[in-house]
């Protein structure tokens, strides 16, 4: 059922796309443009996904592996960028190139992927130090013990590992990328979803939801392909009793300064430059920020309304999380694959399928915050099933079959034995579902209450028209809210652990 | 590593649900009742620009007026979606294109004659269901340190010379660009059209996704002109704080009814279930008084739309402007604009 509700905007697109083709055809909207289209959309989120990938592993191998001076530091600033919704970082990026040229135009397929590169590297860092500092070291021991050199053992051993993480990751920033709308409309990068959106835009919404139906296709290609190079996720907790062992860090030697120089490069780019932007923002023209009442109350909004979705997204994610960990098969797969589905769409396709959905089916709910914790359900499901899995494949079942087997029932056994040994996976589903619906715009503008404001439907009134300084404080408050939460994944991820020094 | 703790997770989530679910029990969700002192507007206009015009609306009428922001466009795909079962009694768009949407939906009453007969019929719809509350004409935004005062155009046509290679600023995927293009074509016809955007096209323009950039791109003298609507000028001015004279860039317009200097709308419509509301109709009566009238030239530097209401300093009299004589109802029209605008490869 929780698979079926997050399928909501495909049964809309295909209401839409049917009637659209009875009434008027849709042959004449497959121009030459939709191939082209389908193809920089593609190559950007593999162009992106792969600068993720290295760079995301790249900075997890260096905090939790190496002896790298300030690691700590290093591995919370790595996970910061998921504060920064990837629109204000690509105002960011423009305002920053103009000030250091105002005659260069930072446009482009490739400003793009450098910027949702920047934006989204994070979702494949924080797996990835998760299995490095989780897995246990004796596997690679014995790699070197059998004679295998540091490289070979990484390569054959700890890149293993890591594999089924940095998949899941990888496969996220692809679909980000996918339904990305704000950084591709900035930089002006011609994907798919910035199609859908002029679309609409043009006043032509059928035809937009058209397009919207081919995005299905490509993710569905996309999901299928991950698929089919997916192998059984490696498990690499301990069972039972003895106190885990950390690795032992790699002495970096020579290679320690020009690590450092790119961690903090890393940083200062995909940090240093937004929050340069917003201090210029504060000082910026005329107009000033709304009174404290206006900014407090769109942050409570923003918080109240983040935290039902992630509550929401957690209710529906755990049993399609716990059936993929637990009964692997390819009834699961199907299940697990079409939770991800949703996330490549359009914000805007997604709000208006559950407008569509509210006004038919739920009229008293329409305009609630239900629904709109319902959409961010539907939109962020994979982020939380993603974790939600990786913690219950990391729960040995043994514990599980020796509680039943003692003659505690499977819900006694559930609630007493499983809970409690995913719940740090609950919690950082959590954590990562409640910062990503507190960047959403286009769902959140469709389907709010009326009245409603949040920080970032206040950041978009105020930045349409040029009010810079008064959509600052808004920023600010939504990438420090967001910053919250990334602490507690970085924590959950073991990076800021003591030890192993 | 911090512990989670489950138990007041749950405590929590549950709360928060319910806490949600009851900040949605107010009454914006009631279906619209007639007369009862609260009207729902949906505006696609900026909350900056019209809020302080509904406050004053509201203190000197007692209605409660809920305004629901968003984008003009999506707003009309929005509408289009709730039907009948919507909750809003007004819709306020930013561009007559969003409003023939929805009419052409049927989803609109017919406005009572005596409102009708306030506004050039240009500036409506042909069958009544929307009106124009505020005028804007399109421009070409120019830096006079790259454009001299002799070599601006007479006509629009003259961009696709020589001269404005790679300098011309365009936003084909804008709302804007496209009504205008859809003038031009009722004006000059298709197959100039078509020369036009294909001759704008080889001569590399500069595209930009809206106007503020393009203005934003002008002023700072990386563009040296740009197709724009006029009024984002002023924005630009009011928002560095200075006179819009002060400001590098310049708004002209083109002369002699050229269609460079088409005039579109931003306007309204009542929703067909509160075609009887007097409140609505107050709301929309307030639009078109002295009052609102005044309040669109003096803050967001728009021509009236009412007679006798004075122009922003600065700018030609309505009368010197084109207004073609556009069908916006007619969407099959612009979608036939959007193919011509992705044939020419603008967008």
């Amino acid at each position: 059922m929780a698979v079926g509700i997050a399928q909501l905007p495909l049964v809309y697109l295909a209401v839409r796309t049917i009637e659209t083709a009875r009434q008027r055809g849709i042959a004449d909207l497959f121009t030459d443009r939709v191939p082209a289209l389908a193809a920089r959309s593609l190559a950007l989120a593999a162009v992106v996904t792969a600068g993720c990938v290295v760079l995301g592993v790249g900075s997890a191998f260096l905090v939790t592996r190496t002896d790298l001076p300030g690691r700590r530091v290093f591995g919370v600033l790595a996970a910061l960028p998921l504060a920064v919704p990837s629109y204000v970082a690509a105002y960011a990026w423009v305002a920053a190139v103009h000030l250091v040229d105002p005659l260069f135009g930072f446009e482009g397929f490739w400003a793009a992927a450098l910027v949702l590169t920047l934006c989204s590297y994070p979702y494949v860092y924080l797996p990835a130090a998760a299995v490095l500092v989780g897995a246990d070291p004796a596997a690679e021991e014995v790699s070197r013990s059998l004679g295998r050199g540091s490289w070979r053992t990484f390569t054959g051993v700890t890149l293993r590992q890591l594999r089924p993480a940095v998949a899941a990751g990888g496969l996220l920033v692809a679909l980000y990328v996918l339904s990305d709308f704000g950084a591709v409309a900035i930089l002006r990068t011609d994907t798919f979803t910035r199609a859908v959106f002029s679309y609409f835009n043009f006043g032509l919404s059928r035809p937009a939801l058209v397009l919207a139906t081919v995005l299905v296709a490509l993710t569905l290609l996309l999901l299928a392909g991950e698929t089919a190079t997916r192998r059984r996720g490696a498990r690499y907790a301990r069972v039972g009793g003895g106190t885990g062992r950390p690795a032992s860090r790699l002495r970096l030697g020579a290679a320690r300064g020009p690590a450092l120089a790119a961690l903090a490069a890393v940083s200062a780019l995909a940090l240093g430059v937004p929050a340069v932007s917003l201090i210029r923002w504060f000082g910026e023209g005329v107009s000033r920020p709304g009174s404290l009442s206006e900014v407090s109350s769109a942050t409570a909004n923003s918080v109240g309304i983040s935290l039902a979705g992630a509550a929401l997204t957690l209710l529906l994610a755990l049993p399609i999380g716990l059936l993929v960990a637990r009964v692997p098969g390819p009834v699961s797969t199907v299940l697990d694959r079409l939770s991800y589905l949703p996330h490549a769409l359009p914000g805007v396709v997604i709000g208006l399928s559950l407008v569509f959905f509210g006004i038919n089916a739920v009229p008293r709910l329409y305009q609630t915050g239900w629904l709109l914790a319902l959409a961010y359900a539907v939109l962020f499901l994979p982020l939380a099933v993603g974790a939600v899995a990786a913690a219950a494949a990391q729960a040995p079942p043994e514990l599980e079959q020796v509680a039943r087997s003692l003659g505690r029932r499977p819900i006694a056994v559930f609630r007493t034995v499983t809970l409690p040994l995913i719940s740090p996976g609950i919690g950082a589903a959590a954590a990562l579902v409640f910062l990503t619906c507190m960047k959403e715009l286009p769902a959140t503008l469709l389907l709010r209450p009326t009245g409603m404001e949040t920080l970032a439907t206040r950041l978009w009134r105020h930045t349409t028209v040029v009010e810079y300084a008064a959509a600052a404080p808004y920023a600010a408050l939504l990438v420090a809210i967001a910053a919250v939460p990334t602490w507690l994944l970085v924590s959950r991820a073991g990076v800021l652990s003591k030890g192993g020094d | 590593m911090p512990a989670f703790r489950l138990p007041t997770a749950v405590t929590v989530a549950v709360a928060l649900l319910l806490g949600v679910a009851a900040c949605g029990d107010d009454d914006s969700l009631d279906p619209p009742e007639p007369n009862d002192g609260t009207i729902t507007v949906y505006s696609g206009r900026n909350e900056s620009l019209v809020q302080p015009l509904i406050d004053q609306f509201e203190e000197e009428s007692g209605i409660t007026v809920q305004v629901r922001y968003g984008d003009t466009a999506q707003m009309a795909a929005q509408l289009l979606e709730e039907g009948d079962g919507t909750p809003a009694d007004v819709f306020y768009a930013q561009d007559a294109g969003a409003l023939g949407a929805v009419a052409k939906a049927g989803l609109f009453a017919t406005l009572p004659g005596d409102l009708l007969g306030r506004v050039d019929p240009a500036f409506q719809a042909s069958t009544g269901e929307w009106i124009g509350v505020t005028g804007r004409s399109r421009v070409l935004v120019y830096n006079p340190s790259q454009v001299s005062e002799d070599e601006l155009p007479a006509s629009v046509f003259e961009l696709t010379e020589p001269q404005w290679r790679g300098r011309l600023g365009v936003a084909p995927t804008n709302g804007s660009f496209q009504a205008f293009v859809t003038g031009m074509r009722v004006m000059h016809g298709d197959d100039a059209t078509r020369d036009w955007l294909a001759g704008i096209a080889a001569n590399e323009p500069q595209i930009r996704s809206n106007n503020i950039e393009i203005v934003a791109d002008v002023n700072d003298g990386r563009l040296a002109a740009g197709l724009v609507n006029h009024y984002y000028l002023y924005e630009r001015a009011h928002e560095e704080g200075v006179p819009v004279d002060q400001l590098a860039a310049k708004n002209y317009y083109f002369p002699d009814g050229d269609i460079g200097a088409m005039i579109n709308v931003s306007g309204v419509g009542v929703l067909a279930g509160s075609a009887e509301d007097q409140d609505v109709r107050a709301f929309v009566e307030y639009l078109l008084s002295e009052a609102g009238q005044h309040y669109f030239t003096e803050q967001t530097f728009e021509y009236p739309m009412v007679s006798g209401i004075p122009v922003p300093a600065g700018m030609p009299e309505l009368t010197e402007l084109t207004a073609p004589d556009i069908d916006l109802n007619d969407i099959d029209g612009l979608e036939q604009t959007v193919a011509m605008i992705t044939e020419a490869g603008l967008s």
